[in-house]
Parts: structure tokens; sequence; C-alpha cells
């Protein structure tokens, strides 16, 4: 569903319950090209919070005379390398703490020109929400595209595009509607679950913290309104356990109390769904099934626990389990796989090309794989596959992948968790590219490759 | 390289110290609610825990910054949770600048032996004294950690070293991975960093690089204090309101001690006064405070109205990329 309408019935509902305490941790990640204003956006929003400290804004106003600007430039408040300073630019992706006294957010601020791709899948990867710059002068670009394609094929739960620059056409209201027509016929297609669109001056501080008197026509929420209003995806909620295992722990001698000598539990975090004392669980790729006795944290044993905490459990049978193995609720099991079908983004300098040899990393697993084939690249402009030999940096497509060992994948469009993996060089180590598992059936094997870019998300 | 399949027994700590007891909080309840609640400390802390077990599977020779400062006391409370029932199983390591606290040193010491994990202790006086290094005509030593430190890593063949950096403490550190490569120099390149993906850590290097390990990054300042205080944390005496002699320099308060003098100019006075970091003693100032416990620095990090190394540590103070410089050396 799609929904750009600025009258936005649940942000109203929700803000009216501001204010009733903490609403916890919302991670952002921003996106844009060039000169779209993402830095002064970001530090518009730590100013307009009150986020600044004191030298740190002391730092800012003394750079920004030395450099002869007329005010003080808010985007020096997030280019923390020297060379971004000097050029004006941003590098890499930077993350910035700030909190609103109803909620703390992180937000990895993603710089737009160099590797826009690698640096935009990376905060998009952990993100509830993904701020897309656009420049109101002109409009979608390539890399707003771009962008927008990221955030579906990740999954990012919430899309804000932010028109900036809006003091530039006199707050028209017409320019705003065009770009969010555009917005509208690219995003139709992706799948995307929630995208709007806000008409902000980052530079004069429109709509960013406090709705605009020179928007009179725009009746949303201002972006910060709208962040306090979206709710954190920790986890999709009908999600069944799965829990890779990261270590076993047994202490032996080394144990902190000589009562638990012979301690045994498999220590990881939940990845997805539950665990509860008495659950029946099937340990993969073993297939071997038990039940378990105990969750185990240092603080005492809990009864039940879920998704995203470390904990450590104990099982009924002494199966032989270790590090990479993935315990799993014995209803709704997945299987085990040993090729797979993946879109993926490539995130390295050398090219990709059919038959290269990987690792891929998957829940704590590493396995050696192959990249069998390449189907075909997307075209940001039409949406569809291109055939090609080689992936380029920044490429997404479509690959099958063969396996050493076999590993519990799982369709990323239906958990995260189980269909997230990354691919690592063999010989230096350097993280490849990400991919997400695409299963055509129900999860129960690799589905028939096909050209299209088919995102049911 | 090929797959890894790690895990079985944890490796054996490195002395045989008797058996302590995690921390002075009483373990929780058994929660029975149907949906329990995280706040923000469970997520930050199962995060941390996650991050340090990850390495910990994946490499063979991990090794901890620990200083005896307040960020390395929380990532080694972390990492006895990690293990438990298990000690933690590895060593922790020291850049001695010579000129730390003595009440540091002795709650190291302590700390270490309570926990029984093995202290590797990397001397800058030692470099100095044999003519490796030399001092700075500032006087401060910090900057001079960087030669030892990645001696004390080649040394020891750690290949994953663990540090208690957080990234809103200064604004290249903003910029860090939580696993972050260092070749073979221990230098950190900020413009070809490693994406960093879901929580799906890489730390896959070549023989004679290391990764440096951050499992703090995503807490405040604000974050580490209420995780003392709930966690019921030890820290030195120094991080809660003391009187001591202090003089008045570059806006900071310096300890009068062997090694940091003041000049005739300088006027020494009584004060009450905490550290907000804890560094090298010829560096690291002191803020006025009456915050007498974990509580009331809390209140005080709260409605603080300035960063704690803009406050305290001279030595980001020399320019806007002062830590960026050091880190691109191998600084931690």
């Amino acid at each position: 569903m799609v929904d750009l309408a600025p009258e936005l019935s649940e942000a109203s509902r929700l803000r009216s319950t501001d204010g009733t305490g903490a609403k916890g941790l919302l991670r952002l990640a921003t996106a844009g090209s060039v000169d779209d204003g993402k830095s002064t956006l970001v530090g518009r929003l730590l100013h307009d919070t009150k986020n600044v400290l004191a030298d740190q804004w002391a730092a800012v106003e003394r750079v920004s005379r030395d450099r002869g600007f007329t005010g003080t430039d808010l985007a020096l408040l997030t280019d923390g390398l020297r060379a971004e300073r000097e050029q004006g630019i941003t590098i890499d992706v930077a993350y910035r703490y700030f909190s609103t006294g109803t909620r703390n957010f992180i937000l990895a601020d993603c710089p737009g020109h160099v590797q826009y791709t690698r640096n935009t899948v990376t905060g998009a990867s952990t993100a509830d929400v993904l701020i897309v710059l656009v420049d109101v002068r002109t409009g979608v670009v390539d890399q707003t595209r771009r962008h927008l394609a990221v955030a579906a094929l990740l999954r990012v739960p919430h899309v804000l595009v932010v028109v900036n620059k809006i003091d530039l056409v006199d707050h028209d209201e017409q320019r705003f509607s065009q770009v969010t027509e555009q917005v509208r016929s690219f995003t139709a297609g992706l799948g995307l679950a929630d995208v709007r669109t806000i008409p902000v001056s980052a530079l004069n501080g429109d709509n960013v913290v406090e709705a605009s008197a020179n928007t009179p026509w725009y009746t949303g929420p201002s972006l910060l309104e709208l962040l306090g209003t979206i709710d954190p995806v920790r986890a999709d909620k009908d999600e069944r356990l799965r829990f890779p295992v990261q270590y076993v722990l047994r202490p032996q001698s080394a144990a902190v109390d000589p009562a638990h000598v012979e301690y045994r539990g498999f220590a990881g975090r939940i990845a997805a769904g539950t665990v509860r004392v008495g659950d029946e669980v099937v340990v993969l790729p073993s297939g071997k099934r038990t039940t378990i006795t105990g969750i185990d944290t240092a603080d005492g044993e809990l009864e039940q626990a879920g998704s995203g905490q470390s904990v450590s459990l104990r099982l009924a049978h002494d199966i032989d389990i270790a590090r990479g193995d993935t315990i799993v609720a014995a209803e709704g099991a997945p299987g085990v796989v040993r090729e797979a079908d993946a879109m993926i983004c490539w995130l390295a300098e050398v090219p990709l090309r059919a038959r290269q040899r990987v690792l891929v990393k998957h829940g704590s697993r590493t396995v050696p794989a192959i990249v069998a084939e390449l189907h075909g690249r997307l075209d940001l402009g039409s949406l569809e596959a291109e055939a090609v030999d080689a992936f380029d940096l920044n490429d997404i497509g479509r690959v099958s992948l063969r396996l050493a060992q076999p590993l519990p994948l799982e369709d990323y469009g239906r958990s995260r968790a189980g269909g997230a993996f990354v691919l690592v060089d063999p010989q230096s180590g350097g993280t490849l590219a990400a991919g997400m598992v695409r299963f055509n059936g129900n999860g129960s094997g690799p589905g028939v490759p096909k050209l299209a870019i088919e995102w049911e998300i | 390289m090929s797959s890894v399949e790690l895990g079985g027994p944890p490796r054996t700590p490195d002395t045989n110290a008797h058996p302590v007891e995690l921390g002075g909080r009483p373990p929780r309840t058994p929660d029975t609610n149907a949906h329990p609640a995280q706040d923000q400390l469970d997520l930050l802390e199962s995060e941390a825990i996650h991050i340090i077990r990850e390495m910990v599977g994946e490499l063979d020779r991990p090794v901890a910054l620990f200083s005896g400062g307040k960020d390395s006391v929380v990532l080694l409370h972390l990492a006895s949770k990690a293990f438990w029932p298990a000690r933690v199983p590895f060593p922790v390591l020291h850049v001695d600048t010579g000129h730390n606290f003595p009440e540091v040193l002795e709650f190291r010491d302590r700390t270490v032996e309570r926990l029984g994990i093995r202290l590797v202790v990397a001397s800058v006086q030692d470099y100095l004294d044999d003519g490796r290094l030399s001092e700075r005509a500032d006087g401060t030593r910090n900057p001079l950690q960087t030669m030892p430190l990645l001696d004390a890593i080649a040394d020891g063949k750690f290949d994953a070293v663990f540090g208690g950096a957080r990234r809103d403490e200064e604004k290249a550190r903003a910029k860090e991975r939580i696993v972050s490569l260092r070749d073979e120099f221990g230098a950190w390149d900020p413009r070809n960093q490693r994406p960093e993906l879901w929580n799906l850590y890489n730390p896959r290097h070549r023989p004679g690089e290391h990764v440096r390990v951050f499992p703090l990054s995503n807490w405040t300042e604000l974050d580490i204090w209420r995780y003392i205080e709930r966690e019921n944390i030890e820290l030195p005496s120094l991080y809660y309101a003391h009187t001591r002699e202090v003089f008045h320099r570059d806006g900071m308060w310096l300890s009068v001690g062997p090694y940091s003098q003041p000049r005739d100019s300088d006027v020494v006075e009584q004060r009450l006064v905490r550290y907000r970091t804890v560094g090298d003693m010829s560096c690291t100032g002191a803020v006025e405070s009456d915050a007498a416990d974990v509580a009331a620095v809390i209140a005080e990090v709260a409605a603080t109205t300035s960063t704690e190394r803009g406050a305290t540590r001279a030595d980001d103070r020399i320019s806007e990329a002062a830590m960026e410089d050091r880190k691109k050396e191998g600084y931690f």
C-alpha cells in the first residue's frame, strides 16, 4: 500500500499519545544525492532538537567563520573527517544519536555520491525508517530511484521522502505535488509498505521540527512529528524461533562457580520469534529434535525470551551442536538447501562474474559457495532486468548460488533474519555483497529463476 | 580461508583465580510475562553480547583493551555476562602511559583478579626509557600509546581487539564500523571501510591484519551511566565528586601530581571535582561537580552542555581532526 497523502489519520492518532513515556529506539537512515542538503537536514534535526552541545556548536561556528561563511554551516555538525570538511562533502556513513524526550534515535547518515548504493544498503539494512532527500527543483533523479529500489529490496518498513529546498521555489505547492506524483508513480510497482512525502527547507527549518507557516497548504506533520509516531519494527509478530548458535558454553574448569562445571548451553541472540522452556525445537542442519529445558542469562533463568535477546539455551538431549548450527521451532521449521536464488547488491570494486567462488555468511555460519549464474541486472529506469556478463560496483541483480554445505535459508520477504546474507571474498576477507534470498514457493525450496524482477515484498 | 566451524569447548582462561560472582545485582526473577518488554539498555546489552560472542566464535585470539575507564569497565562486564557461567575466554590489554591515576591502576588490577582474567600491560615508559619514543613538547602521552599498542597486538598475535569506544564520543568515531579492519600497520582507512550489513559482522582478514571491535558503538554517555547504575558496576572512585588539588589550564581542571605540575602562573586550589573520562593524567581534565554517586552523575550527564571529550581531553583540542589523525595511525 502506497500512502502519499499528507493527511495521516494514523499519525494523528498516534501523536495524541505522545508524552506518555519512552517510545523505544528508532533507527533511521538518510539517503540523498550530492547537494540535496542531507547534511544540512541532519544538522538541522540535531540543532532544533537541542542535541548539539555547546562545544560542538562553538567548533562549527569557528570553522564557518574561518571559511568566511555568512551564517553557521549546519552541515559541519555531521561531516566528521578532515577531507569532508575541506571538500564540503560527506564520505562515509556517520552515526548520530539524538533524543526528543519521548524517543531516542540512531541515525545512519549515508552519503550520496561516492559508493552511494553501498552506503545506502549499509544504512538501510538496519533501519526502521529511510529518509530519502529530493531537491524540489530537480525532482526524482536516478539516485532517488536507486535509493527507493534499495529500500524496497531491503524491506525498509517506512520511507519518508523529504522534498527539500522548498524555499527556493517560493514554497510552491504545485512543485511539491509534482515531485510527490513522480515518487508515487515510481514506487507504485515497488511494493513499499509505507511511503510519504514532506515539503521541507532544511536550511530554514521549515517542517523539520515544527510545521511551517510558509507552507500553509501542507497540513501533514513535520518530519520530527512523523518520526515520533512510527513504531519501530523489531520482528514480524508471527515469526517462529530462529536461533543461530554463536558459541557453545561448556565452562568445565573455567566455571565462575563450581556448580556450573558440568554446564552445557548454546549461546546466541534470538534472530526471530520467541522461545519458552518446554518448547519443541529442531537443530539445523542435522534435523535432530529436542526440547528446551532452560533459558539462561548471567542475571538468572528466564521462562521465555523474545527476538533480539542474547541468551543461552539448554536442551533435553545431548546432541552434537556447534557454532553455526541454528535452533528453530519444530513447527514450521525451514528446510536446509544447497542451492538458492537471491537478489544481491554488489558492493565491491572488482566485478562479479558467473562461477566466482565466494563465502556466504548467514546467521552464525559461513560456508563456501559458487555464484553459479547471473540472471540479470536491475535497470533502474524501467525496473526490469537486463542481461549482463558481470555485476559492477553498486549493481543490483539476481543470482543463483550453489553452497558447499546446506543452510536453512528462507525467503527474505517472509523473514529478514532467515533471508539475509553477505558474500565475502575468500582471499581478502572483504565484504562483497548484500544478499536477500528469494523463494517463489512457500520456503520449501529454491524458486524457478526468472529474468524479470518481481518483488512481491 | 575455509569455512569456520568453531565452537566446542571454550578456551581455558589464562589464570586459575578463584571463582567470583558477577556484579552486585540480584538475579532477576523469572519473567512470566507473555511479551517481556525490552528497554533500550536491554537492547544495547544484547547487541553488545552478540558482537562479543560473534568475534570470539570467529577469530582465534581476541583481546580487550582495558584501562579501568568506565567504558572499558562496562565492556568487560558485558564480556563476563556473554560467557557466563564460564569466565571471559580472552585476556585484557592495557597501554600504560606511565601517567595513570594510581587509584585507576589499583582498580584495574583488582578487577582482573576478581574476574580471573590475564592482564597484558604495554608500557609507554619502557619505550621512552630505551629511546623508541620521545616525550612530546606538550608533555601529553596519549598520542604515544599507538606504537606500544601495535607492538603488543603483534606480539600477542591478537586478531580481534575489543575497545570501548562509542560513536557519540567524537566525530571521527561517528564514522567507525562496529567491526573495523586494520592493516598490518594498524592503520584505519576511513574512506574505504567495509559495508556492515544487518548484524552479519565480518571480521575476516589477511594474515598480519586485525580487526578492532566496538561493541559499545551505539551507546551514549548517558546509556553507559544508566547501565552502570542498573548493573551496580563498580568504577574507580575519581568518577565521583571528591576534593582534589587542581589548577585551571585551557578551560580544564588539571590535577596536581607528579605528571602534571602547575606553572608559576597557575593558581593551585582545592576544588570539588570529578572525572568524566579517565586517561593520561597530564591531559585529562576534571570537571567541577558535586555528583557523589551514580544517580547524581546521571542527572549531571543528562543536563550537560558539553561533550565529554570537549570538556576533559586536551589532546582532542589540538585540532578539528586530532582523533581522526590518531586513529589513522592505529590509535584506539
